[in-house]
């Protein structure tokens, strides 16, 4: 393809442009096509059992009762449709040793965690179906149930799986030392230890158990009435589906067929094979009728995987004026009691972003996988890098603390210099580009970092009953999944490669049929932009086709921000086929040679003349095959496969302000401001619209959201009432801006985006809440941190409750606002794109 | 998720409702707004055999003066509470803690008197129903009784509502030109009060001459917060002298203690609060 | 069974349900209208609101039965001769929205609201959509819309005729 400057006539163009979304329309008007909505003559609908204890043997299962209910189809234990004898996949063995114990379909022996299912029941009706569930005589013989990961790991604990011999699941490390991309982490430390010029700080963090909590409730129907059984459900991995039913179940992958058409949000919670999905389709299959499965939301809050959940603890060894020498993280990591389709791989993904954007000589990882017997754990947004996030960003502070140093200075002091990329880290990622002084540069200035430092320090010089905190956090992470060959370094059980095909429709219409597959990112609309500048065709004219295994029989789905960094790289490699396809059709059209055609906006021209065709006149062409050159195939459309050479590595840095209402607890949020460089942006309206909803859910993990379990393993936060989401009225408008460094190691330099937001905010508002309260003797508050824990924190910590005038304003440990001065000015210059 | 069956009746008068309460037994149930109640159905906490709708009742629903008092009928929906004149001009507690009940929709269709027989004890309308001392009318087959509020609430969930009986209407003191506060306590916008205040104060010629302050969620039932009353009368406004008296917030409550706060927690954020909502009832 | 009669969407419907059926399930299920949907079983994600008689309601926790005799409106019934409600634009041109599942509730409720109140501060919107769930916008854009709306349907304004974007679109632009 050869690429002139565009014509003073050529259109805008489309890469850049804030376009209104092409999926809207249909959205706001109600004409969706959720999964649930899908209605078919004889459709019948199915209701779960579950069990209500987290750990027993199921005794008996009589089911003579709900089988006299009129409407009743057929009650099935596990044993009767086979659901017992299913090992459902789990595509990410980290360690050739890893105990993956069976997780049948439906229970058939035994209960691991409450809310797993034991029988089903097909009825006329879901309210029917309801109605007989509850009917469902279960016998269960209580087993110990087992809870804290630490307890889980002792001698004589009580056993989720007995068969395997142990609660651990997998023990995975990286060692800088024997990995030859840095030192030795026991080295760095014991020279730490003997060294009057360095300190060694040791912390814990919590990472709560989360649920994704997608608006829209999972739902399947399986149709087994034609030649290819048809299963419709809300899944964010249609393609991946199809591939592990037909390897669980042994049936034939040319007979399935799957399509996730409407799907209401995932962050990771609908990437899965989910035991309610195998059941549907068991129980079609024997029945030959299609069937219905749609959750209720306590259903899914209970049985949907949730995610993070992790006991972190990290040891960090540091020079007195704030340089990092060694950087040790150990972790337990919940999978809960079985291993959901990536679960264990989850915690992993963090290994190779504690060392985030710093320099850091000798790291080390080790992470412990731990069965318990909770609902299991997997992929929510984010997915191993938030956790590595906080765990870096929380021990920032604490290190500024500590040494009495500007939190910011010291990112300064540790991080990647703009002139330093490509720069490969002690992980043995090489990040290609990036430009951490001109985000944080613009991100300060927006903030008005230091005006709201000398706030900070006027207000607990008042003692304000309301004391104002100021949170960093200047992340990094890894997305775009994945080149292959590095999932195969990880034992992952498949590529990371995108595929997209374009079909050039007579009229000059393009379909794009892409391997991704949407639930809210809007790729119809940017996939449509790229698609038209590289064709030179108009927005309108783009059909994005996905999330149906007939049209789309090759992709792997959406996840890990790859849809665009992986699945958009595919469609211009397609898009360039076609007009390679083209040229010599072009060419024989205007009787000129290939060599003298050049192709810009949507136009084959003859270099020097203004002799030329559209790509549409050429699609066209090939429709009627009137004439076409001798020795090749009537035909432009273009199918191409991308495989990423690396990772895409957004960064950014986020600066949140809290108030913290000192007699009672409650923190409000004030002022966030963050500034993110994810490469090129296709469409910046879609890249703020990411970035606002992946705050909201980080700020969620820091303020408002957990499940946790009671000592009987039953999850307390069963419905929406307990499981406290943010509304409007709980969150503020952020002040969103991107830097861009465009990424070299893909043709749009584009990043990931989907994630960024998420993984970057939870350290930012918990290092805001802790840096308003340190000034009482606080160390640490959990997440979330609820008014309870905040108030609890500054009243054991101080004695008594009250208004902060015994408090310690000065000391350079008391708040990291106490040490600021002028930090917006910063010591570099870092190049401002 | 879809309720268990179950018969519905819509009765047009209070006798008709009676009625079929009465022959319905212990598994007739009464439906109000239906905010609280139909997600209880839904979940399958609860399994009535028969709903009786109140929604079909005229006389249930509406505001009124009647000498002295203003009467709010039971159905009335938080919605008209919160737009009615006579309540914003003699009752303006009820109003400023209903305005805090739920969301837009749920006030929409959830009542006052469905909010009062429910009896949540984190449910934020008995407590400035306490505060304020009304009295509630309670029809059964032997007709009309009129149940003060001290004696109404009895327990979690529970009231002094009997079998076959139905709350008709609330009937509110005036309180003309006094100052209101609700201060409401909770984690996120959708969830209920860990704890909230209820406070009522006249002010005149910059001192406090009477206040009632109710509590919510310090108990199983609404308490009255009698000690700070008592501290409170006679005291020139001041902050300080606000805040003292509100130091007895807490006596005579018996909060619980769950994930969201610690009783003790709780007796705090009760002194805190109270604190809070007579200087903006003052202010 | 119990006979209903409802005007939904400008249409009137005669049909016999079960006491216990919900409005949601009766609009989705026997009306086909499946624009409204279901998110959660406390009445907290607001996914289900339409307007009953008029004023917004979670129609997954009202019965059929209560719904007799009264007049619905979903978010199927908004657009005017192809013309979008000027809430459902602004909702378009703000990006007010991601995978959309919330939507028909947001922008039932956000109508709801501004026929309440034409001019909302920032403060008012957030509070007038607090009984609806959005898991995927962060709000920000939602409120954008609603405020965005309220210009345009200020008397004088040609807001169903308008399909230009509103406000820039802060920190757009690499």
């Amino acid at each position: 393809m050869t690429t002139t400057e565009n014509p003073t006539n050529a259109p805008a163009p489309e890469i850049g442009r804030d376009r209104r979304r092409k999926e809207d329309r249909r959205l706001i008007t109600g004409r969706t096509r959720w999964t649930d909505n899908q209605a078919i003559t004889g459709l019948l609908h199915l209701s779960i059992v579950r069990s209500p204890f987290a750990h027993a043997e199921i005794q008996g299962i009589d089911t003579s009762a709900a089988k006299q209910v009129p409407g009743v189809v057929g009650v099935y234990t596990a044993a009767d449709i086979g659901a017992d004898a299913v090992q459902l996949p789990c595509a990410w063995p980290i360690t050739k040793d890893m105990k993956a114990p069976q997780r049948p379909a439906l229970a058939g022996s035994r209960v691991n965690f409450a809310g797993e299912g034991v029988a089903v029941v097909v009825a006329r009706s879901a309210a029917i179906a309801k109605d007989a569930a509850e009917l469902v005589e279960v016998d269960y013989a209580e087993l110990e149930p087992v809870l804290d990961m630490e307890d889980a790991l002792k001698d004589g604990a009580t056993l989720v799986h007995p068969e395997i011999g142990t609660n651990a699941n997998a023990q995975w490390v990286f060692d800088s030392g024997e990995a030859g991309s840095g030192g030795s982490v026991a080295e760095a430390l014991s020279a730490a230890e003997k060294d009057d010029d360095q300190v060694v700080i040791h912390r814990r963090f919590r990472q709560q158990r989360l649920v994704p909590v997608f608006m829209e409730p999972r739902s399947t129907v399986v149709d087994p009435t034609g030649e290819q059984l048809v299963m419709w459900s809300s899944t964010q991995v249609p393609h991946i589906l199809k591939t592990m039913l037909a390897l669980t179940l042994g049936l034939p992958e040319n007979k399935l067929r799957v399509i996730a058409p409407d799907v209401g949000g995932g962050f990771g919670g609908k990437i899965a094979v989910a035991p309610e999905e195998v059941v549907t389709l068991l129980v079609a299959r024997k029945l030959g009728k299609p069937v219905k499965w749609t959750e209720t939301r306590s259903e899914s809050l209970l049985t949907a995987h949730h995610g993070r959940d992790q006991i972190q603890d990290l040891t960090i060894a540091v020079t007195k004026d704030g340089i990092i020498k060694g950087l040790d993280v150990k972790l337990l990591a919940d999978m809960g009691a079985y291993l959901g389709l990536v679960g264990p791989g989850v915690p992993i993904l963090g290994a190779f972003m504690f060392n985030a954007i710093y320099k850091i000589p000798a790291y080390r990882f080790d992470c412990t996988n731990v069965f318990t017997t909770k609902t299991l754990t997997d992929a929510y947004r984010g997915a191993g890098r938030p956790e590595a996030t906080f765990g870096i960003e929380r021990m920032m502070d604490e290190v500024a603390v500590e040494l009495g140093i500007e939190p910011m200075e010291l990112r300064r002091k540790n991080w990647i210099k703009h002139e330093e990329f490509p720069y490969t880290t002690v992980s043995t990622l090489t990040y290609d580009t990036g430009n951490y002084e001109a985000a944080t540069d613009q991100a300060l200035q927006m903030f008005d970092y230091d005006g709201l430092r000398r706030e900070q320090q006027e207000r607990r010089q008042r003692g304000d009953v309301k004391q104002l905190g100021i949170g960093i956090s200047t992340f990094t992470e890894m997305c775009g999944l994945a080149p292959s060959r590095v999932l195969g370094s990880l034992d992952y059980g498949a590529g990371g490669w995108e595929t997209a095909s374009i079909r050039m429709l007579p009229t000059g219409k393009a379909e794009v049929v892409v391997g991704v597959s949407p639930h809210g990112q809007g790729h119809e609309t940017a996939f449509s932009q790229i698609v038209a500048d590289k064709l030179g065709i108009a927005f309108e004219d783009v059909e994005i086709l996905h999330g149906d295994t007939q049209s789309s029989y090759r992709g792997l789905d959406t996840y890990g921000s790859r849809s665009l960094a992986v699945g958009g790289i595919a469609m211009v490699k397609a898009a360039e086929k076609v007009i390679e396809k083209a040229k010599p059709i072009a060419a024989h059209m205007l009787e000129a040679s290939e060599d003298d055609l050049e192709f810009t906006g949507g136009k084959f021209t003859v270099k020097g003349t203004d002799k030329g065709v559209g790509i549409a006149d050429v699609a066209l062409a090939v429709f009627a095959a009137h004439d076409y050159p001798e020795g090749i195939e009537p035909d432009i459309d273009a199918h191409a496969t991308f495989d990423p050479e690396n990772f895409s590595f957004p960064h950014g840095t986020h600066l949140c302000a809290v108030e913290v209402d000192t007699e009672t607890g409650f923190v409000h949020l004030h002022k966030y401001v963050c500034v993110d460089d994810v490469g090129t942006v296709i469409n910046p309206l879609i890249v703020e619209g990411q970035v606002h909803g992946g705050l909201a859910q980080g700020i969620a993990q820091a303020l408002f959201e957990e499940a946790p379990y009671d000592e009987s393993g039953t999850l307390l936060s069963g419905t929406l009432v307990d499981y406290t989401l943010p509304s409007a009225a709980d969150l503020i408008s952020f002040d969103t801006a991107n830097t861009a460094t465009p990424s070299t190691t893909n043709p749009l330099g584009v990043k990931g985006v989907g994630e960024a937001g998420t993984i970057a905010s939870t350290p930012a508002v918990v290092n805001a809440v802790l840096d308003a309260v340190r000034q009482y003797g606080v160390k640490d508050i959990d997440m979330p941190t609820t008014p309870f824990r905040v108030w609890t924190a500054i009243n054991s910590a101080k004695g008594t409750a009250g208004r902060g005038d015994e408090a310690d304003v000065a000391s350079p440990g008391a708040g990291l606002g106490s040490t600021a001065s002028d930090i917006s000015k910063g010591d570099t210059q870092g190049g401002h794109l | 998720m879809i309720p268990a069956s179950f018969d519905y009746v819509r009765p047009t008068s209070v006798d008709e409702a009676v009625q079929a309460l009465v022959e319905g037994g212990d598994d007739a149930k009464l439906l109000a707004g239906g905010q609280s109640f139909i997600p209880v159905l839904r979940l399958r906490m609860g399994d009535p055999s028969l709903v009786v709708d109140l929604g079909g009742i005229p006389e249930l629903r509406g505001v009124r003066e009647e000498g002295d008092q203003i009467v709010v009928g039971a159905m009335t929906t938080h919605h008209e509470v919160t737009r009615d004149d006579l309540l914003a001009q003699h009752v303006a507690l009820i109003q400023e803690a209903t305005k805090t009940v739920a969301d837009p929709q749920v006030r929409h269709r959830g009542t006052l008197g469905g909010a009062l027989a429910h009896a949540d004890p984190a449910g934020d309308l008995a407590a400035p129903t306490l505060a304020l001392d009304a009295e509630l009318v309670v029809v059964g087959q032997n007709g009309e009784r009129r149940v003060p509020a001290a004696e109404f609430f009895e327990d979690y969930f529970t009231t002094a509502i009997g079998p076959g009986e139905i709350l008709t209407a609330i009937r509110f003191p005036k309180y003309t030109g006094w100052g209101a506060r609700y201060e409401k306590f909770n984690r996120v916008a959708q969830a209920w009060s860990i704890v909230a205040v209820a406070a009522t104060v006249k002010v005149e010629g910059g001192s406090i001459t009477d206040a009632r302050i109710g509590l919510t969620n310090m108990a199983g039932t609404p308490v009255r917060a009698r000690g700070v009353e008592t501290a409170l009368v006679g005291q020139t406004m001041s902050e300080e002298t606000v805040r003292a008296a509100a130091q007895a917030a807490a006596e005579g409550t018996s909060p619980t203690s769950d994930a969201d706060a610690g009783s003790d927690y709780r007796e705090h954020l009760a002194r805190v609060l109270t604190g809070r909502a007579v200087l903006a009832a003052a202010g | 069974m119990a006979r209903i009669r409802t005007t939904v969407d400008g249409l009137v419907y005669e049909d016999d349900v079960e006491p216990r059926m919900l409005l949601v399930q009766y609009l989705r299920e026997r009306l086909g209208k499946t624009g409204t949907v279901i998110g959660c079983d406390t009445s907290n994600c607001g996914a289900c609101t339409v307007h009953l008689d008029g004023l917004s309601v979670k129609s997954c926790s009202v019965l059929a039965v209560q719904a007799n005799g009264s007049e619905v409106l979903t978010v199927e019934g908004l657009e005017r001769d192809g013309q979008l409600h000027p809430v459902q634009q602004a909702f378009h041109d703000n990006h007010a929205l991601q995978c959309g599942y919330c939507t028909p509730g947001m922008i039932m409720q956000s109508i709801d609201l501004l026929g309440d109140n034409p001019d909302p501060s920032e403060h008012e919107v957030r509070e007038g959509i607090e009984g609806n769930l959005c898991r995927c916008t962060g709000y920000q854009n939602i409120v954008r819309a609603v405020q965005d709306a309220a210009q345009k349907m200020k008397p004088g304004a040609h807001a169903s005729t308008s399909s230009s974007a509103a406000q820039p679109v802060a920190g757009g632009g690499a």
